[in-house]
C-alpha cells in the first residue's frame, strides 16, 4: 500500500486520507514537514491563528524492520517562538507507529468553535474524536498513565498545561518505552500550535497496520547492516562506549575544560560546579542508588530499536525511577546556566518540564535571564524549582516565563539575551566555539545546536578536527553540517548516528543506501549534502516570506561587546561571512 | 615542574584515585610531551581522542609547561 497523507480538520472534526502528491513523494521526516508547511501555511500568518497547521511525519526509515535507532518523529509548523519555520523531532513510540499505519504525514488544521479539549485516537481505521475534559489541566505523567489504562502499548502524543495555555515554550511530548513523558519535540513552541487546535493528546495505535513497504529489500539490508556496524564499532556509540555509559551529559566536563560551557546566563564559559552535574556524576548516582538492578539506569533507549541508548532513568533518593532523561542540555540549562550545581534539583526541574510540557533549554535559559534581571539570585535552586508552579498555574509571572527568554528579558530589563530568531541558545558558547555560533546565527530554526553540530570536529575530534576559537572556515563547516543534518532529520534516524558515520565512510554510505532501499529513490552517500541543501532552501525561503532578513542571521549584540572568560574572547566572525553561508539559495 | 592531570568519562577508570571534579598533581621533568604524560598516567593511546591544556586544544607532541592543567578525553559527543 502506497503511503498516504492523513488530513485532520479540527473545525468540524473530520478526517480524510489523501494520496501523497508528487511534489512531496520524495520526502520524509523534516523534509516532509518543512515541504508541507512551506506549501500550505501562509508564511505571514500568526502562529496561533487559524492559518497555521501542525504537521507530523515519520522519517524515511522509521518503522522499517531492524533499521537501527530510526524511531524519530518530526513535528513542523510556523513557530510561535521564532515566527519562522520549525521542525522539532523526538524519539519515543510515535514515529514507528505512524509509519506502520502507512502514513507519510498527518496534517492537522483548524480548531473547534466550542474550544473544548479533544483526544484523537488514530488507528488503521481512521480517527476518533473524543472529549478530553478529564485530561484538561493534567500534567503529562498523568495523561500518559490514564491513556495507557484504556489504550495500552500505544503512542501518546500530548501537551501539558504549557501547551494548553498557548505558551511559546510549550513542547509536544511523546511517551517513551516505559510510558513516561520526556521525549519532546521541545523547541519552538509547537505545543501551543497543538493547543490552539484544542488537542490535548493523540493516541496512535498501529494494531493491524500494514507496516512499512521496502522498495528494494536487498539494498535496504546492505545499507542497514553497514550503518549498524558503524554504530557498534565507534568508541562513542558501541556497547560500553561514552554515550551508553554516561549519556549526553558526558559533555559537561569536556565543554567546561574547553571554556565553552555557558554559565550564569552566558557570562562565563566555565562553571566551578560542573563535575557535580556531569554525566559521570549521573552515572555515580544511578550506581549508588540502584546498583545494576534498576530502575535507575544509564544506557536507556528512548525508542524501541535504538542501539545507541544515550538516555538514562534518574532515580530519586530511595532508588525509585524519577525522571528520564537528564540530557547534557538539561543538566546545563537548569544547572550551570542558573548557577545550580545540585543534580537532584536539576532532576526535579527536568521532571517539572516533562510534566508541564516545556522545552528544557528554553526553560533553563528563561530562569537564568530572570536571575540576571534580579528575580532570584543565581544558584537559588529552591526558588528556581518554585517558578515551575507559576508556569503550571499560568499566574501572571508564569505566563511571562512560559513565553521564553525574549519575553522574560523584556519583563526584567535584561540586555544579555542569548537568542537568535527568538529562540535561546543551547549549551555551547559561540564566543568560545565559533562554528556552532555560525549555526545558531544562520539556521532557519533559530539558535539550535542540532541544526549543524560543528561541536563534533571543533570540540570532540569527531568527523575531523577544527580549532574552536578560530574563525577560519567556520561558515563552510557550519553549512556542511546543516545540510547533512537536514538529510539525517529526514531519515528518521537519530541524529547521533552522525558521530559514527562521520568517522566511518561505510556507515555514511549505508545510511544513504538504506533510505534508497526503502524509498526506491536513487540516493547514494554523495547525494546527502545536495539533498540536505534542497531542504534548507525550502526552509530559508519560507522564512524570507515570513519577513526574515540578513539582520535575523546575527548573534546577540552582547556577544560582540562582552569578553567571555576564561578565554576572554568576543564574537568576531563578520556579518559578511555569516551572509555567505546561505548566499547560494539565491544563486541558481 | 608541577602539572595537574584529569581524565574524563571512560578514561577515569585509569585514574581511580582521582575523585570526580578533582585532579592528580604530578611532578614532571622539563621537556615532557603530552604523549609522555599520557603514558606516565597509563592511559590507553587508542582511547585518548582529545587533549585540552588550560582550556585550549593541545597535541601529543606539545611540551608540557609548569602549572599546566591537562585533560585527557576519550570519544565524547552528544546533545
Amino acid at each position: 500500500m502506497a503511503r498516504q497523507i492523513l488530513r485532520i480538520n479540527m473545525s468540524d472534526q473530520t478526517f480524510k486520507y489523501e494520496p501523497v502528491p508528487a511534489k512531496w513523494a520524495r520526502w520524509g521526516g523534516r523534509a516532509m514537514t518543512s515541504a508541507i508547511v512551506a506549501d500550505e501555511v501562509d508564511a505571514t500568518c500568526h502562529p496561533l491563528g487559524p492559518n497555521n497547521k501542525l504537521v507530523i511525519a515519520p522519517g524515511w526509515a522509521t518503522g522499517s524492520p531492524a533499521s537501527p535507532s530510526s524511531g524519530r518523529t518530526s513535528f513542523g509548523a510556523k513557530s510561535p517562538l521564532t515566527g519562522g519555520i520549525k521542525e522539532a523531532n523526538a524519539g519515543g513510540l510515535s514515529g514507528a507507529k505512524i509509519a506502520k499505519l502507512g502514513l507519510a504525514a498527518i496534517i492537522i488544521e483548524g480548531a473547534p468553535q466550542d474550544k473544548k479539549w479533544r483526544l484523537l485516537v488514530v488507528t488503521k481505521d481512521g480517527v476518533e474524536f473524543q472529549d478530553a475534559a478529564h485530561l484538561a489541566g493534567k500534567g503529562m505523567y498523568e495523561v500518559d498513565t490514564v491513556l495507557w489504562e484504556k489504550y495500552p502499548d500505544t503512542a501518546v502524543v500530548g501537551i501539558g498545561p504549557a501547551g494548553e495555555h498557548l505558551m511559546s515554550n510549550a513542547g509536544i511530548s511523546v511517551n517513551d518505552t516505559e510510558n513516561a513523558p520526556g521525549r519532546y519535540a521541545g523547541r519552538g513552541g509547537l505545543g501551543a500550535v497543538m493547543g490552539v487546535r484544542c488537542i490535548k493528546a493523540i493516541v496512535i495505535d498501529d494494531k493491524g497496520a500494514p507496516g512499512v513497504e521496502i522498495a528494494n529489500k536487498e539494498l535496504f539490508e546492505t545499507g542497514r547492516k553497514k550503518l549498524t556496524q558503524s554504530i557498534m564499532e565507534h568508541a562513542l556509540t558501541k556497547r560500553g562506549g561514552g554515550l551508553p555509559s554516561y549519556g549526553t551529559a558526558i559533555l559537561v566536563n569536556l565543554l567546561n575544560e574547553a571554556g565553552g560551557f555557558p554559565t550564569r546566563n552566558f557570562s562565563s564559559g566555565h562553571f566551578e560546579g560542573a563535575a557535580k552535574i556531569s554525566g559521570e556524576r549521573i552515572a555515580e548516582v544511578v550506581k549508588e542508588r540502584c546498583g545494576d538492578k534498576g530502575p535507575g539506569t544509564m544506557g536507556h533507549n528512548c525508542h524501541p530499536g535504538c542501539i545507541i541508548k544515550c538516555s538514562n532513568v534518574y532515580p530519586d533518593e530511595s532508588g525509585k525511577a524519577f525522571v528520564s532523561c537528564i540530557e547534557y542540555e538539561t543538566a546545563w540549562s537548569l544547572g550551570a546556566n542558573c548557577g545550580i550545581d545540585d543534580i537532584d534539583y536539576v532532576a526535579k526541574m527536568t521532571r517539572e518540564c516533562n510534566d508541564i510540557g516545556l522545552d528544557t533549554i528554553e526553560a533553563g535559559n528563561t530562569i537564568a535571564v530572570a536571575m540576571d534581571g534580579g528575580l532570584l539570585p543565581f544558584g537559588d535552586k529552591e526558588g528556581a524549582l518554585k517558578l515551575f508552579d507559576d508556569i503550571r498555574k499560568a499566574t501572571p509571572l508564569g505566563r511571562i516565563l512560559g513565553q521564553g527568554v525574549e519575553t522574560t528579558a523584556r519583563a526584567f530589563g535584561v540586555h544579555r539575551v542569548p537568542t537568535v530568531k527568538g529562540q535561546s541558545m543551547p549549551a555551547y558558547e559561540p564566543r568560545a566555539v565559533k562554528g556552532i555560533g555560525v549555526t545558531y546565527a544562520t539556521t532557519p530554526m533559530g539558535a539550535d545546536h542540532t541544526a549543524g553540530y560543528t561541536i563534533a570536529p571543533e570540540i570532540a575530534g569527531v568527523g575531523g578536527k577544527a580549532d574552536p576559537l578560530s574563525d577560519e572556515g567556520k561558515g563552510d563547516l557550519s553549512l556542511t553540517f546543516q545540510a547533512a543534518t537536514a538529510f539525517i532529520d529526514s531519515t528518521g534516524y537519530c541524529l547521533f548516528i552522525a558521530f559514527p558515520i562521520l568517522d566511518i565512510q561505510d556507515g555514511w554510505n549505508g545510511m544513504a543506501e538504506s533510505v534508497a532501499g526503502i524509498t526506491g529513490q536513487n540516493i547514494t552517500g554523495a547525494d546527502v549534502i545536495p539533498i540536505g541543501k534542497e531542504i534548507l532552501k525550502i526552509e530559508r525561503l519560507f522564512n524570507e516570506r515570513a519577513g526574515f532578513t540578513a539582520e535575523d542571521d546575527r548573534p546577540p549584540e552582547f556577544m560582540r561587546n562582552e569578553a567571555l572568560p576564561p578565554h576572554n574572547v568576543k564574537w568576531s566572525i563578520t556579518d559578511e561571512e555569516l551572509d555567505k553561508v546561505f548566499a547560494w539559495v539565491h544563486e541558481g | 615542574m608541577k602539572v595537574e592531570v584529569v581524565a574524563l568519562a571512560t578514561l577515569r577508570q585509569f585514574m581511580p584515585d582521582v575523585p570526580l571534579g578533582g585532579a592528580r598533581s604530578m611532578e614532571v621533568a622539563p621537556g615532557t610531551t603530552m604523549l609522555e604524560l599520557r603514558d606516565m598516567v597509563g592511559l590507553p593511546p587508542d582511547e585518548v581522542r582529545v587533549i585540552i591544556r588550560n582550556h585550549r586544544q593541545a597535541e601529543l607532541d606539545d611540551v608540557v609547561q609548569d602549572g599546566d592543567r591537562v585533560a585527557f578525553i576519550p570519544a565524547v559527543a552528544g546533545g
